[in-house]
């Protein structure tokens, strides 16, 4: 099947070479970075992780959202989503592909990452994302190539699959759990140290991911034979909006209990957030523009004459996603940061080098989900009808 | 841990297959250790508990004073970076504010206000960066407490900085070879892309020394000691004095004490 990734027209050929000169560049930015180490980064000593482990955290969600298609499809048999849901997969396969980039440049001896497995460490949550992520990969991957070549060949698909596919389920739910449990379990980050952060990050993964797929299939429309369908789009837009709607509820529900509690610690990191502190708001209007992108998102998506009209829908999405991604891609790990354990306030900005690595490294998923994608709309298009 | 024939080949061919992943440079720039060094001749310094009391008192008394953190910084090969940003550091001075960021209130004795204590790794009973740790190159070692590091172990997923609610830790952003003044050969220096901090000097004590920053200290104000012995030095400071220590309501239980 794999040989479908390698035949298209001139318009395939040029966006696959434009990816790979992406790809290209920001791999000649990491050999920079392996040379002199992430001093070439914004990172510093108060603030540790960044951008590359923001993106991980964003993708980890993308990854996590597949099970919007594949649990409407295979649990409650929703056979509208038929034609997406392998659409879903590859994302899912490509974000957790992404996912582990990101973790690989953002590591100081990156070669040394076989002692993670030399060395099992079940206390650490780092431990359980590893084996929950390469756990995910394995599953989604398997799902797909079964899937397609039953399809290919118009035959059911083994019974096997059943199970593995019911337990992609819940693996689903787990990796984003225990990516929030990266964060949350740590007594020296207020910021992260709250038990609503997995559920909000599953409400925005959920809305997001889905926004993302909504565009997707809009796109092969455009620039394929490829006709997701009405519904099946207007069903994801409806879950888009409820996972939406949770994900502003839970915001909401931290921002009282922080407000009104109002321990400093607490309070700091949202005051740098949305505010600034000690004359520091970097952040301070990327994250006015999520907020103010989350309500409108709503109010377009919530009002089901907006939702319905396909032109209106598209700009919802772009706004659901580009406001997630400035929460979760941007604010997130950072404000964790600052201010620091020690009350000093050192601001983070990305640099050229880290931001150009980032690209190659999105370019790495597109390309994954275009050959993908290539893949499974060829075998469908072959089939007789 | 017992460990039979057959485990020790597995376990050595996936080491060897581990080693063959690192960059030969990295091999040998951490191969510092002078194989030549004399032959330790006092017997090592043996505690169930290593603690340390800092009187806050005395350090006052000579603000400019830097000795534990030039002496530290010599020993251990901390090399000297002019920004904060590739910063590294063992062992400093803090304002009381930031050390002790939840104490303290506005109207604050003037003294304590401007006073610069020196902070350091806590070594804490139940240490948040050892288990948080994804390979295990920081652990506590059960037998004297100390929070060890293993530089060759260390992915440098930072992980553990996160986790530290003291900011002890750092993080060799590049190369620190370059920037260290004067490379001691019987410590080993780091590579880029690895977490460092204080390890109480286990290597001093091993030879019988106290900690370098203790032996350095002019005004007495740091004092090591074994905390499981009810008549050590450490012990009799504890009952005789008020102390404090950095965030206890976290429940990591750090072992560097303050008399204020």
């Amino acid at each position: 099947m794999l040989e479908k990734a390698f035949s298209g027209d001139k318009r395939y050929w040029g966006w696959i070479f434009a990816l790979l000169a992406v790809i290209g560049l920001g791999f000649i930015f990491y050999l920079r970075q392996y040379a002199e180490g992430l001093t070439i980064t914004g990172l510093s000593r108060d603030v540790t992780w960044g951008f590359y482990i923001a993106q991980f955290t964003f993708l980890v969600g993308v990854a996590a959202s597949a099970v919007m298609v594949v649990l409407p499809y295979y649990l409650h048999d929703y056979k509208q989503f038929a034609k997406i849901t392998i659409l879903g997969e590859f994302l899912a396969v490509s974000s957790v592909i992404m996912c582990m980039t990101f973790i690989f440049v953002d590591m100081g001896q990156p070669f040394r990452i076989i002692n993670v497995f030399l060395y099992p460490s079940p206390s650490s949550p780092m431990f359980w994302d590893t084996v929950s992520l390469a756990g995910y990969l394995v599953l989604n991957a398997l799902i797909a190539h079964v899937m397609l070549t039953s399809e290919r060949q118009s035959i059911a698909p083994p019974k096997w699959i059943k199970p593995i596919i019911i337990l992609s389920i819940p693996w689903a739910v787990s990796i984003h759990t225990v990516t929030a449990f990266l964060y949350c379990g740590l007594e020296a980050r207020s910021f992260w140290m709250t038990a609503i952060l997995a559920p909000r990050f599953l409400a925005s993964a959920f809305s997001s991911g889905p926004a993302l797929l909504i565009l997707l299939c809009l796109l092969l429309r455009k620039f394929t034979k490829f006709d997701a369908g009405k519904e099946p789009v207007q069903k994801l837009a409806v879950i888009v909006t409820y996972a939406m709607s949770l994900n502003v509820f839970f915001i909401l529900m931290e921002v009282f209990t922080v407000a009104y509690s109002s321990i400093p610690h607490h309070t700091a990191h949202f005051e740098y957030l949305f505010l600034g502190l000690d004359g520091h708001s970097a952040l301070a209007p990327w994250m006015w523009v999520s907020s103010a992108l989350a309500v409108l998102a709503l109010i377009l998506l919530l009002n089901p004459s907006t939702r319905r009209k396909e032109g209106i829908l598209v700009f919802a999405c772009l706004t659901v996603f580009a406001s997630i991604w400035i929460d979760k891609g941007l604010g997130m790990v950072v404000a964790g940061f600052i201010p620091s354990p020690l009350g000093t306030v050192t601001e983070y900005t990305p640099t050229f080098p880290e931001l150009m690595i980032s690209a190659g490294v999105y370019g790495l998923g597109l390309l994954l989900v275009t050959g993908f994608y290539k893949i499974a709309l060829s075998v469908r298009k072959e089939l007789p009808t | 841990m017992s460990i039979d024939r057959r485990k020790f080949i597995r376990l050595s061919g996936l080491t060897a297959l581990g080693l063959a992943g690192a960059s030969a440079g990295n091999v040998l720039s951490d191969n510092a250790v002078d194989s030549t060094e004399a032959p330790q001749t006092h017997a090592p310094l043996v505690g169930k508990r290593w603690a340390m009391v800092i009187d806050i008192r005395k350090c006052m008394a000579a603000p400019d004073c830097n000795e534990c953190s030039k002496a530290c910084h010599y020993v251990h090969n901390v090399p000297d970076f002019d920004n904060p940003k590739d910063e590294i550091k063992w062992i400093w001075k803090e304002t009381f504010h930031h050390a002790f960021h939840d104490e303290g209130h506005e109207h604050i004795e003037e003294a304590i206000k401007h006073a610069k204590l020196p902070v350091l790794c806590n070594h804490c009973d139940d240490p948040p960066c050892a288990r948080v740790c994804p390979t295990g190159a920081t652990w506590k070692r059960e037998e004297d407490g100390i929070v060890m590091m293993d530089w060759h172990r260390c992915i440098g997923c930072r992980y553990c900085m996160a986790a530290c609610p003291y900011g002890s830790r750092s993080f060799n952003w590049r190369d620190p070879r370059p920037h260290i003044k004067e490379v001691r050969s019987d410590f080993p220096a780091r590579m880029r892309g690895v977490v460092e901090k204080c390890t109480l000097c286990d290597e001093r004590l091993a030879r019988g020394k106290l900690p370098a920053c203790v032996e350095a200290c002019k005004e007495g104000a740091l004092t090591f000691g074994d905390l499981e012995d009810p008549n050590s030095e450490v012990r009799n400071l504890l009952r005789e004095h008020f102390t404090i220590r950095r965030k206890p309501g976290l429940g990591t239980q750090p072992e560097i004490y303050y008399i204020v």
